[in-house]
């Protein structure tokens, strides 16, 4: 039997298109369906749309306009960082462990050096150091991270960049950071910024990457040059447009929903902790964003958890999901020295702009019940 | 009945969630993520949790991916490994029914509520004295009660095998009229991770236990020539012992693994009047007398009767079974118990 109200906290995750993104793509994909780099004035109208979008994502970022470049999400933000910056320059990429797949991976396919964290998953500062030295040409330090919501320290990490390594530049992956943090000022020391704009109210498959003045990149693809040569292809002018619109009401509201959801986000993680036993907060929670909670149960496996989670209403995640949908073990947690069994107890509840009190209500009447009743038949 | 359908994205499994739904019971399809090693190619691949999920997509059944990677690898590669290394001849398939299918598989069941768990084996689930038996499928060659043996009673009395009664090609048959994507797909292979490529069993087990060399002797000890893995040698083998051509075929009798040695003889040799058997588990009770006895998944039953000392003694000498293999009683169609050959 299928509930009567679902609630959502997988924010994390993807959010839902805000109605202003809606508005704003509209018009993009039926009166101003020209291909933006046309001659006749539809391709103009278009093309100022993107320009717009390019105006506000700037602001958003902290950067010139000249400055973004739009991607087609965060992962390829992030591969065009890193990956982009080796085919320019060669030379070493380093990361943090805990950084998302799509900078993990492509830092260790071109054996790079990954630098650990502490126990509360905040990058190590000292290893960082260590890990630094002329041949590293880019470092990728993710703001915020996506499974625990552990906010980082960019302005030291890029001192330290400054002083150990004086051929890097710094990129920044603040895709879960963006909806909670303000990017402009706390990543204003990075030379790379990426975001993805289905994470705060835009639609999938866009965002943005800030490519500071005067950084080399090789682009990834090549074509017919748009993007400052950087990034072929034509514009997804519609998704764009949204992107920009979504990011409008970020900056206009971030501060009162930043509030308004750490009340409710404490809320929820205070109430779980009070009622189920064995419970584990992952990280600090005056080091997270707003949205998130993290948490680890013990003898309890996520997959079961969000089974009868998503029977009761509740949409939930644990850590990444792979590509045929099981749950994988959490590179996150492993980074930060928790044993595999307790990780495999995790849960992650992400807040969302549309989070309201009654989802908390019900995200609480259902979770310590879950867990209990999982406990009581012993590991599933 | 609240029914955890385990979908492979193979077409038995499948069509076996269909019937259910189309009983009218309220059907969640799984498919176990179990192995991501080496092998992409097995029976929990990427593209078969696909087949599944589309499947159930056209049944309208929510479909849930588990991933029991760390039990699997625990409970039924490592053993597999570790067993070959003392000598030993395992069979995954029945370790994984034991642990992770009718075990962790029906243990999540029913803490998330389900009523029982189904699954698409050929076998067939029937009331006889006071319980539960597996029964053979109705297609003796698609048959795969032997590696249900394990099951318990109370086991059998949480699960629905409900292709049991129809042969592959009426499996078929219907996955095509419901209009299955994967009617035609074929039957799953071998051990499901340890793909064909990359040197198959024998390049599995190197990679994990190393080449251990060793003398291929005959009855008094004569070298007749080495093999380089003696870890992939199983009693009865007759290929792949360097042997070049022989007057008549030569079969391992003996596989001393701390010694490196294989003996081989002549079949003859391979025949003994009773079998050692450890862990004998009886479905319902022991059966005093004669049962039919299989010894791999797709043999000819022999008769033979389990004595008091863990031996089945046959009725006439049989060949040894490899240390490590189940060997399974039946009466009639009836599994009435099992072992593993020592």
């Amino acid at each position: 039997m299928a509930p009567e109200r679902i609630v959502y906290l997988d924010n994390a995750a993807s959010t839902p298109l805000c109605p202003e993104a809606v508005e704003a793509m509209a018009p993009l994909y039926r009166e101003l369906y020209a291909n933006p780099t046309g001659a006749h004035r539809m391709a103009r109208d278009t093309r100022r749309g993107i320009d717009d979008a390019r105006d506000v994502m700037a602001k958003a970022l902290g950067s010139e306009p000249g400055e973004i470049v739009f991607t087609g999400g965060g992962t390829e933000g992030d591969n065009m960082a890193v990956v982009g910056r080796h085919m320019q320059v060669g030379g070493v990429t380093v990361c943090s462990a805990i950084e998302h797949h799509a900078v993990l991976e492509p830092v260790e396919h071109l054996g790079g050096r990954v630098v650990a964290v502490d126990a509360a998953g905040v990058i190590d500062l000292g290893a960082l150091a260590a890990a630094l030295d002329d041949s590293v040409t880019v470092v990728s330090v993710m703001l915020a991270n996506n499974e625990t919501g552990m906010v980082q320290p960019l302005g030291q990490v890029a001192d330290v960049v400054r002083s150990s390594a004086s051929n890097a530049v710094l990129h920044t992956d603040a895709v879960q950071a963006f909806p909670w943090l303000d990017v402009a000022s706390l990543a204003a020391d990075a030379d790379l910024i990426s975001v993805s704009a289905h994470k705060f109210g835009g639609p999938k498959g866009v965002g943005a990457l800030v490519v500071r003045e005067g950084v080399e990149l090789s682009p990834l693809m090549l074509g017919g040059g748009q993007e400052r040569g950087l990034r072929s292809g034509t514009h997804n002018a519609a998704g764009i447009a949204g992107m920009a619109a979504a990011a409008e009401v970020v900056l206009k509201s971030r501060a009162e929903q930043v509030e308004r959801l750490a009340g409710l986000r404490d809320r929820l993680a205070d109430g779980i902790l009070t009622a189920v036993p064995n419970t584990v907060e992952t990280g600090e929670r005056s080091g997270k964003v707003a949205g998130s909670a993290h948490l680890c149960f013990e003898d309890i496996e996520s997959e079961a958890l969000l089974f009868l989670l998503e029977d009761a209403g509740v949409y939930a995640s644990a850590a990444s999901s792979c590509s045929s949908g099981a749950q994988d073990p959490s590179h996150v947690l492993a980074a930060m020295g928790y044993d595999r069994m307790l990780a495999g107890g995790s849960l992650r509840l992400s807040l969302g702009y549309e989070t309201a009190d009654a989802d908390i209500d019900q995200a609480l009447a259902v979770i310590p019940d879950a867990v209990a009743r999982l406990r009581a038949y012993g590991k599933g | 009945m609240r029914v955890l359908a385990a979908m492979s994205g193979g077409v038995d499994s499948s069509v076996a969630a269909a019937m259910l739904a189309e009983q009218g019971h309220e059907v969640v399809g799984v498919t176990l993520k179990l192995w991501g090693g080496e092998s992409d190619t097995g029976c929990c691949s990427v593209s078969d949790v696909e087949d599944a999920r589309r499947v159930a997509d056209l049944l309208g059944l929510q479909h849930h991916v588990f991933n029991f990677g760390d039990a699997f690898d625990q409970r039924v590669v490592a053993p597999y490994v570790d067993d070959h290394a003392v000598g030993l001849t395992p069979n995954p398939c029945i370790e994984c029914n034991r642990h992770i299918k009718f075990d962790k598989l029906m243990v999540r069941a029913e803490a998330l509520g389900f009523d029982v768990v189904a699954t698409g084996h050929h076998a067939r689930l029937e009331a006889a004295g006071t319980g539960f038996r597996v029964r053979r499928g109705v297609d003796e060659a698609k048959d795969q009660s032997y590696v249900l043996y394990m099951l318990g009673q109370e086991q059998m009395a949480r699960l629905l095998l409900p292709i049991g009664h129809l042969t592959k090609a009426e499996v078929r048959e219907r996955a095509a009229e419901l209009g299955l994507r994967n009617s035609a797909k074929p039957d799953s292979q071998d051990v499901c991770f340890i793909a064909n490529r990359a040197g198959g069993r024998q390049g599995f087990l190197s990679r994990r236990l190393g080449e251990s060399p060793a003398s291929v002797v005959d009855a008094d000890g004569t070298e007749l020539a080495t093999v380089e893995a003696v870890q992939a040698v199983t009693i009865g083998q007759r290929r792949g012992l360097n042997l070049g051509g022989t007057d008549e075929p030569r079969y391992v009798t003996d596989v001393d693994i701390a010694a490196g040695r294989v003996t081989v003889g002549r079949r003859d040799d391979l025949y003994t009047p009773a079998q050692d058997v450890t862990d004998i588990q009886w479905a319902d009770g022991e059966v005093d007398g004669p049962v039919d006895v299989q010894v791999s998944a797709h043999g000819t039953p022999v008769v033979g009767v389990v004595d008091q000392s863990d031996r089945v003694v046959w009725a006439e000498p049989q060949r040894r079974v490899a240390p490590g293999q189940a060997v399974v009683f039946y009466q009639g169609d009836l599994v009435v118990g099992g072992a593993v050959a020592a």
